[in-house]
């Protein structure tokens, strides 16, 4: 598709134009952290980051979203019956995600979006999405990105791609609804796209971060659950979370009802696997009751069941947030190593 | 503190091979710039694995509780003091540690120094009273004091107060540090800026818990926010919900917080939580003259009392 | 788009207090809108979420049968939040089921075969829903078996229909109870384990047991079964996981790459061994 030339003195307007048609949401700055957020009008998304603290998961898949309304008032004849609340499911334009954010999207609908299910909430929001992703041309060093199946200038997933290139940003069009969403902002400047390939060869070559995942295929699940490095990977961990909350490839959910007075919400929140209450059954037994085998979880959910699932590689797309946000240093990258080169047969594995 | 890794290897190769231990609890070279990872060694030939720099600020008594084995543990000041919160507190037996004892100089706040630099830090060394940054292209010399994490910087028991073996000479303890500028300017607002201040302070919690899960005061077995029955906080991000949370758990930890700054450094979003933890710690030691974790001896002043209690409540 | 998480409105028709212990109630349920029991149309086997709101969900197997119309049953064991909450419900209060979920015992499969059904303790309900589903359809089936054992006489659940039951000549009827000092019991006594090491017929090699009890009542059948040369694909159990959506797609019921909720909760012994054992 074409490529077109927006100089960064139309990027404002183009906004502006652009937020008649669509919700925007980007990247914005507090407090020296960066997170999308719905912008204001003419807010502005900030694109000095190397990636958000929280991935922009949160414009399709909201922390805590609202599935239903009830009354629990007798006198009202729908009394203690759901009714879905209405939602804005109008155009949004998610303006400087990053590559892998939006990669992490396709991942995210094959649990959401399934031949025997659809999740109502999540599939209107992304369908309503137009994702307009900002190319990396410094990914960072805990990027693995090129690695996961993904890439700082990565297409799949994003509807235009967008890269910085000085006094003026280059914009790919991949899909329609890219095509659409740049005609709406009025910039048509068409642009030589050779210079895009250029930018992305250099970028990918300062990826310096790296996984193997060729063998994960191959493991014997129940091996693998059995390995002995599991125990040292999981000492230094505080089952607080913070992978799950801020990696764009976790998705589950906690479903409760919450009560004002006579009527209440039945809601949805962020969940994690960390988390002992996860798996807790109603008799107190619990299938996951350590820390160890709560972050055996975390990484054989990622790294062997997403792929056997699937067929579809890692549930990863090498963002290296968890990496980075970790505050004991638990490496995905380290555990991904253990788990591909793993050998049962092996006295000592790479691990111990 | 060089040297010290020396020191802390030989120690734990020695505990571990006359088997008065079982295992070590300390610090793994970390990954990445300015992150040491907590780690177990379990036979002395793994002993070399063991580091020790200004990187070290995860508080590592929150490893050591209902554990059964005989554990050597690393312990820096703050960790010392919550040691002996742990053993007051039935947590950990004295009878079961090999203490060694490192006499600390501070940690260094990471997200300071990363937002110092322009570009992605490769490396951060410890040199003496000086840290060198290097940067892609750069690199800082920077003075160790004006780089610590803020708890370190106003930290007045810098040396272990309980141990078995020390890896250096005790350091001299900072005297004129005021603890608690900050608290004192929160106590100076009205009542409307503090409101506001709280509001702001919380605003980015997303309630992921490193804070309380980082610390090693919170060990109950079902934290307060995740009972069911009866529920006492919702779960979603409510502001209310959200406040409810910190505020319940900072009083869960007065008279017993020794100011590690472990939830501080945890904390994903980046929120300055200690305010409210010592806020909590001036009180109990201008109400009671109490430090937490000095002594194995005295309960903290919350969960004890006194017949001689100037206060007619208890009588 | 259905909305899987919606749940049906449903009226509370009818309780039963169950068991001695007064811990096991059954609860009979009628759809407000008549089409939506159409669209409930489940299999043996299957459970469903019993939405109370303003509580919240929980899952349940499904007690009564397909071949039973115009309600559905459950038999519900009060442990929590919302179970404790449904007991204290009563005829005509207002709630939600959403559902069938999961799948269900391999009746394709079972057709023309011999089947032995095992339960202990309440985990009795889709066993119900299988025993009157079978004698609806008796002769699709061989010879069907059922061992069903309760800590004592109170202790059992659908006590009417399994006297029922006993006097057919169609089915053959185990109940056993871990003891009792009641001179009149007419069954067996002794652990479910033992009595199907005595009553349970060998496999044939094609004939299916379902399994259904609480985990050490599992543990020390399965060897009894092995030794009457049942094979792992031919015993057939069914999970519980904690489980909040049901639909495979909240996250927590996993074993392995599998969802209790989803891919399961019936799992041949011979799948269960290929999965870590986290349930």
């Amino acid at each position: 598709m074409k490529v077109i030339k927006i100089d960064k003195k139309d990027w404002a307007g183009g906004l502006g134009k652009l937020s008649d048609a669509y919700r925007l949401f980007g990247p914005v700055k507090d407090k020296d952290v960066s997170d999308f957020k719905e912008l204001a009008a003419g807010e502005l998304p900030d694109f000095d980051f190397l990636n958000t603290n929280l991935s922009a998961k949160s414009a399709v898949f909201p922390q805590n979203e609202v599935m239903f309304e009830y009354s629990l008032d007798e006198s009202q004849e729908d009394h203690h019956i759901m009714k879905e609340p209405e939602k804005d499911y109008s155009p949004r334009a998610v303006i400087g995600i990053r590559p892998c954010d939006a990669a992490a999207f396709l991942l995210v609908k094959r649990n959401f979006d399934t031949p025997e299910y659809k999740d109502p909430y999540w599939i209107r929001a992304y369908e309503a999405s137009t994702f307009v992703g900002l190319a990396c041309n410094d990914p960072g060093k805990t990027c693995f990105c090129t690695t996961a199946g993904c890439g700082p200038f990565h297409e799949d997933g994003l509807d235009v791609l967008i890269a910085d290139a000085g006094d003026h940003f280059l914009a790919k069009a991949i899909t329609e609804k890219g095509e659409a969403l740049l005609q709406a902002a009025g910039w048509g400047a068409e642009a030589d796209g050779g210079q895009i390939e250029t930018m992305k060869k250099a970028a990918e070559a300062k990826i310096s971060s790296t996984v193997s995942t060729d063998s994960l295929k191959d493991k014997v699940t129940t091996e693998l659950y059995d390995a002995s490095f599991w125990e040292d990977t999981a000492f230094a961990c505080l089952n607080c979370g913070t992978c799950t909350y801020v990696c764009p490839t976790c998705w589950c959910f906690d479903i409760q009802d919450e009560n004002y007075g006579k009527a209440g919400i039945r809601m949805r929140n962020w969940d994690s696997c960390m988390y002992p209450l996860f798996t807790i059954h109603g008799s107190g037994h619990n299938p996951r009751g350590t820390k160890t085998q709560r972050v055996r979880q975390r990484f054989m959910h990622k790294l062997k069941y997403y792929v056997d699932k699937y067929g579809a590689g890692i549930q990863c797309v090498g963002c290296g947030r968890c990496v980075r946000l970790c505050p004991v240093n638990i490496d995905i990258r380290e555990v991904c190593e253990f788990m591909n080169s793993y050998d049962p047969a092996a006295t000592t594995c790479k691990a111990a | 503190m060089l040297g010290y890794t020396d020191k802390i290897k030989e120690i734990s190769e020695r505990l571990l091979k006359e088997g008065k231990v079982d295992m070590v609890i300390g610090f793994k070279k970390g990954t990445m710039p300015m992150m040491n990872e907590p780690c177990v060694i379990k036979k002395a030939e793994d002993a070399g694995k063991l580091v020790w720099d200004s990187n070290c600020g995860i508080n590592l008594a929150n490893y050591l509780t209902d554990r059964k084995e005989k554990i050597g543990i690393i312990a820096k000041g703050c960790d010392s003091r919550n040691i002996a919160t742990h053993i007051v507190e039935n947590k950990i037996r004295r009878d079961q540690l090999v203490i060694i004892g490192v006499p600390c100089k501070g940690m260094i706040d990471r997200h300071k120094i990363a937002s110092m630099s322009e570009t992605e830090i490769l490396s951060v060394t410890d040199a003496g009273d000086e840290i060198i940054v290097k940067a892609e292209d750069s690199e800082k010399t920077l003075k160790k004091a004006e780089v610590l994490q803020k708890n370190c910087a106003v930290c007045t028991h810098r040396n272990p107060v309980i141990y078995d073996e020390l890896v250096a000479d005790l350091v001299e303890e900072q005297k004129d540090a005021d603890r608690y500028a900050d608290v004192r300017e929160i106590e100076a607002m009205s009542a409307e800026e503090k409101w506001k201040y709280f509001d702001d302070l919380l605003a980015p919690c997303i309630r992921c818990y490193a804070c309380r899960n980082a610390c090693p005061l919170c060990y109950c077995p079902t934290c307060f926010v995740d009972e069911s029955r009866p529920q006492w906080v919702g779960k979603s991000t409510d502001p209310m919900d959200t406040r409810t949370f910190h505020f319940l758990r900072a009083y869960h930890c007065a008279g017993r917080c020794t100011d590690c700054g472990s939830c501080e450094r945890a904390c994903p979003a980046g929120i300055n939580i200690r305010v409210l933890t010592k806020k909590l710690e001036k009180d109990c030691f201008e109400s009671y003259g109490w430090e937490a974790g000095l002594t194995t001896e005295d309960r903290p002043p919350l969960d004890t009392y006194k017949l001689n209690d100037p206060e007619d409540f208890i009588k | 788009m259905q909305n899987p998480y919606w749940p049906y409105p449903v009226r509370i028709d009818n309780v039963i207090t169950e068991t001695e212990d007064k811990n096991l109630k059954t609860f009979k349920f009628i759809f407000l809108n008549p089409e939506d029991e159409e669209k409930f149309a489940y299999k043996a086997g299957q459970f469903a979420e019993l939405s109370i709101t303003g509580k919240g969900e929980i899952p349940i197997g499904i007690a009564s049968s397909p071949t039973e119309k115009g309600f559905v049953m459950f038999t519900v064991n009060k442990v929590g939040l919302v179970s404790s909450f449904l007991h204290a419900m009563r005829p005509g209060d207002i709630m939600g089921i959403r559902g069938p979920l999961g799948n269900w015992y391999p009746w394709e499969k079972m057709e023309g075969k011999n089947v032995i059904i095992i339960g202990g303790g309440f985990a009795f309900t889709t066993l119900r829903s299988s025993i009157i589903y079978m004698l609806a359809n008796r002769s699709k089936f061989k010879d069907i078996h059922v061992i069903y054992g309760a800590r004592s006489p109170g202790m059992l659940l659908y006590r009417d229909e399994l006297a029922e039951w006993e006097k057919r000549d169609d089915i053959n009827m185990h109940i056993t109870v871990d003891a009792t000092d009641d001179p009149d019991w007419k069954y067996n006594v002794g652990f479910v384990p033992t009595i199907t090491e005595q009553k349970a017929p060998p496999s044939d090699g094609e004939t299916y047991a379902i399994i259904c009890g609480p985990p050490i009542m599992i543990k020390f059948t399965q060897p009894v079964l092995d030794k009457l040369g049942y094979d792992n694909d031919h015993i057939i159990m069914s999970l519980e996981n904690r489980m909040k959506c049901g639909i495979g797609i909240c996250g927590r019921c996993n074993i392995g790459k599998e969802f209790v909720c989803k891919d399961g909760p019936v799992f041949t012994l011979g799948e269960l061994n290929t999965t870590p054992k986290e349930y």
